[in-house]
């Protein structure tokens, strides 16, 4: 049985694992090298693979994606790290103009197999601008895919099948949740599938659907609902775009309710998004509205008031209640 | 004080107007052959262009870009790399992608709102046209980024307008070629106009060859209309990185002798006694001017090739023009490798939907 590690360490496995066994897979970003990455998942990379395989760039953001869009075209596979994703946004346009699209408007003469990684999300008491949770800017955009793990295996798993997928990814790290919860993790290089949704628990009174560092609270408030006789299954969406419609609708279709629990503002959300899926598609299985618990709709506040910002279990439990209280 | 850093920029130029050379002529363009086969196709891209802009304003073929006047430095372009070189072409890079493999009627498809023309075989690995402004500099550093980790010896080239190297793209791009000393070649095709606005206020620096100096890399500027002169730089510049020895800018001055692009109207914004006097100089006559000087060239073999080129140009027109259209579902079939589920039910729907005839614009 492998050792309980955390998911910043099991990203630093996948990428230590694709670095050994594809010669075409390349680690670059703002201090990823010596440093390690300041949040250390690529620590002792460099030291491994040297400095052709895992690159210290100059501090340029729109630089990093759009170097990794060339070497991508080239058959390299990139894994490029933005700091934060709060520093994601001037490589917007190399992502929407070029990444998401260089296979469709070559009809596939040039590919982009990139995989671009940034930790995200509030809760640890970051400064301005590394707490936000921008999931579903990206999540519109078609052509990409954006994949969130939510423990260390699925962290393991969905990072070797990012950086196997022959078309850009992007890749969110939950960073409440990097060191919270440990796990073994068998480095056996076994990944984990894209667009899909991983059921982690049954349940037949309600859905709660969540992704990225809410699933913890979304699992914990399920938990705590079992000891009421409430059962809910939890879906963890993982890849947030393309969505996993059949599994969602299925889960909704057999429970007859659904709870979204996400960490985002709730306007034009991933969200969103997935309940007016079910309302679309699964409305004579519903027995309720969809219910929704979120950030609020305002800038993400300063790290004092953060706590009051990110919902919490209790949060989860009550709209659970709700929904099933609804006649 | 001390000075730590002086930097100059030359300009080079071999011909004046009238093909005089002001200088000794190297000794390649002391021969007809290279030079003769430029000027050939130098004729050629214009006659592309003229045919383009006439389909545009016949409604046949969407907004085009013209590369009137930048006849010298892309034709230079195109035959001056190697096939195994990679061309990432701003959006008046027509000439050189024919040269490099694409047929022209690929080249119409693209203008003509068709995908496929980015699709063409012949491209190999060169990048389509990049419309969003100097974008493309980065992915010339990504390309040679992969070179260099590879240890090959070819060279990423690169082109874009004088507005481009305002762009934050353009200098990062700069900056990491000379930090890791790339083998890319960036050519800045100055025309003097991002539509609208002169280049005395896209920049203060009264070159733009010398913000290679800011990013560590060589800069220099060449008469772009010269193509001896174009052809020394950019020659120079390949060998150098194919060497090893690192990026380089080329600052090509030219003239747009064209609008934007065919929907926008210079005289808005344009003196037409400035555009009389760009014509003065022109890279093409003053080609044929010491073609014909050095009785290389003459009447009749003007007249042959024009013919020649005036029925290749047709020729791909009507290919261009005869060619279907793409069915609605190939929208779909080329975002991923493989289709995702979630999209198989629009998937289907688009073709229903085409097969009724469903349309915007029924």
């Amino acid at each position: 049985m492998s050792d309980p590690i955390t998911m910043v360490e099991a990203v630093n496995l996948a990428l230590a694992h694709e670095l050994r066994s594809d010669s075409n897979v390349v680690v670059l970003g703002e201090d990823v090298g010596v440093n390690g990455g300041v949040f250390r998942a690529t620590a002792g990379l460099r030291e491994e693979f040297g400095i052709k395989r895992v690159m210290d760039t100059p501090l340029a953001e729109t630089m990093i994606a759009g170097l990794s869009i060339g070497m991508a075209s080239q058959g390299m596979k990139p894994v490029a790290e933005m700091q934060f994703m709060g520093f994601i946004f001037p490589a917007l346009e190399q992502i929407i103009c070029h990444a998401a699209r260089l296979r469709n408007r070559t009809r596939g003469r040039l590919t982009c197999p990139m995989v671009l990684r940034a930790p995200f999300g509030g809760g640890i008491r970051a400064p301005e601008h590394h707490s936000e949770s921008t999931e579903a800017l990206l999540a519109h955009i078609p052509g990409l895919r954006v994949v969130i793990p939510s423990s260390p295996a699925r962290a393991y798993g969905l990072l070797l099948a990012a950086i196997r997928n022959p078309d850009p990814v992007i890749f969110l790290e939950p960073k409440r949740i990097y060191r919270v919860a440990k796990q073994p993790v068998a480095d056996n290089g076994e990944a984990l599938p894209l667009d899909r949704c991983f059921t982690l628990r049954e349940g037949s009174d309600l859905t709660l659907i969540s992704w990225g560092a809410m699933v913890k609270e979304t699992l914990e408030a399920a938990e705590k609902l079992a000891t009421e006789d409430i059962h809910c299954e939890v879906i963890d969406v993982a890849t947030v775009s393309p969505l996993d419609k059949e599994t969602l609708l299925s889960s909704v279709s057999k429970t007859g309710r659904c709870v979204i629990v996400q960490e985002a503002p709730r306007h034009c959300s991933v969200g969103s998004e997935i309940s007016s899926l079910i309302s679309e598609q699964a409305l004579l299985d519903l027995q309720a509205p969809v219910g929704r618990v979120s950030g609020y709709d305002t800038v993400m506040p300063y790290y004092k008031l953060e706590n009051q910002y990110l919902p919490n279990v209790k949060d989860i439990m009550e709209t659970v209640k709700q929904t099933l209280e609804f006649a | 004080m001390e000075t730590v850093y002086q930097g100059e920029i030359r300009l080079n130029r071999y011909l004046d107007k009238e093909g005089t050379p002001l200088q000794a002529i190297p000794q390649w363009a002391c021969e007809p052959g290279w030079l003769t086969d430029c000027y050939r196709n130098m004729v050629l891209a214009r006659a592309l262009d003229s045919k383009a802009i006439a389909l545009q304003r016949t409604g046949q073929m969407g907004t085009y870009a013209s590369l009137l006047g930048a006849e010298a430095i892309d034709v230079v372009c195109g035959m001056v790399m190697r096939q195994e070189d990679v061309l990432i072409p701003y959006y008046r890079n027509h000439a050189s992608q024919m040269l490099r493999g694409m047929k022209m009627e690929e080249v119409m498809y693209y203008w003509g709102g068709d995908e496929r023309g980015n699709a063409a075989a012949g491209a190999g690995e060169d990048f389509p046209n990049c419309v969003p402004i100097a974008t493309q500099s980065l992915h010339a550093c990504g390309v040679a980024t992969a070179i260099k980790a590879r240890g090959e010896k070819r060279v990423a080239v690169t082109m874009c307008g004088d507005g481009a190297t305002s762009k934050g793209d353009f200098l990062e791009a700069l900056n990491v070629a000379g930090a890791w000393q790339l083998p890319v070649v960036f050519i800045i095709n100055n025309n003097q106009w991002a539509i609208s606005v002169p280049r005395a206020i896209q920049c203060g620096a009264p070159t733009l060859a010398q913000k290679a100096i800011g990013a560590g890399i060589r800069g220099e500027q060449v008469d772009g209309n010269d193509a001896i002169a174009m052809r020394e730089a950019l020659q120079l510049a390949l060998d150098r990185a194919r060497d090893g020895k690192g990026p380089s800018v080329i600052e090509a001055l030219s003239y747009r002798l064209s609008d934007h692009t065919t929907a926008d109207d210079a005289t808005r914004y344009r003196e037409n006694a400035e555009l009389k006097q760009a014509w003065e100089v022109e890279p093409i006559k003053r080609l044929r001017n010491y073609l014909h000087n050095n009785g290389w060239w003459d009447e009749t073999q003007e007249q042959s090739w024009s013919q020649e080129v005036n029925q290749m140009v047709q020729r791909a027109a009507e290919n261009y023009l005869a060619s279907d259209t793409q069915p609605v579902e190939t929208t779909f079939d080329y975002l991923y490798a493989e289709l995702p589920d979630s999209l198989r039910e629009q998937r289907d729907w688009a073709q229903v939907r085409a097969m009724q005839g469903g349309s915007h614009d029924e």
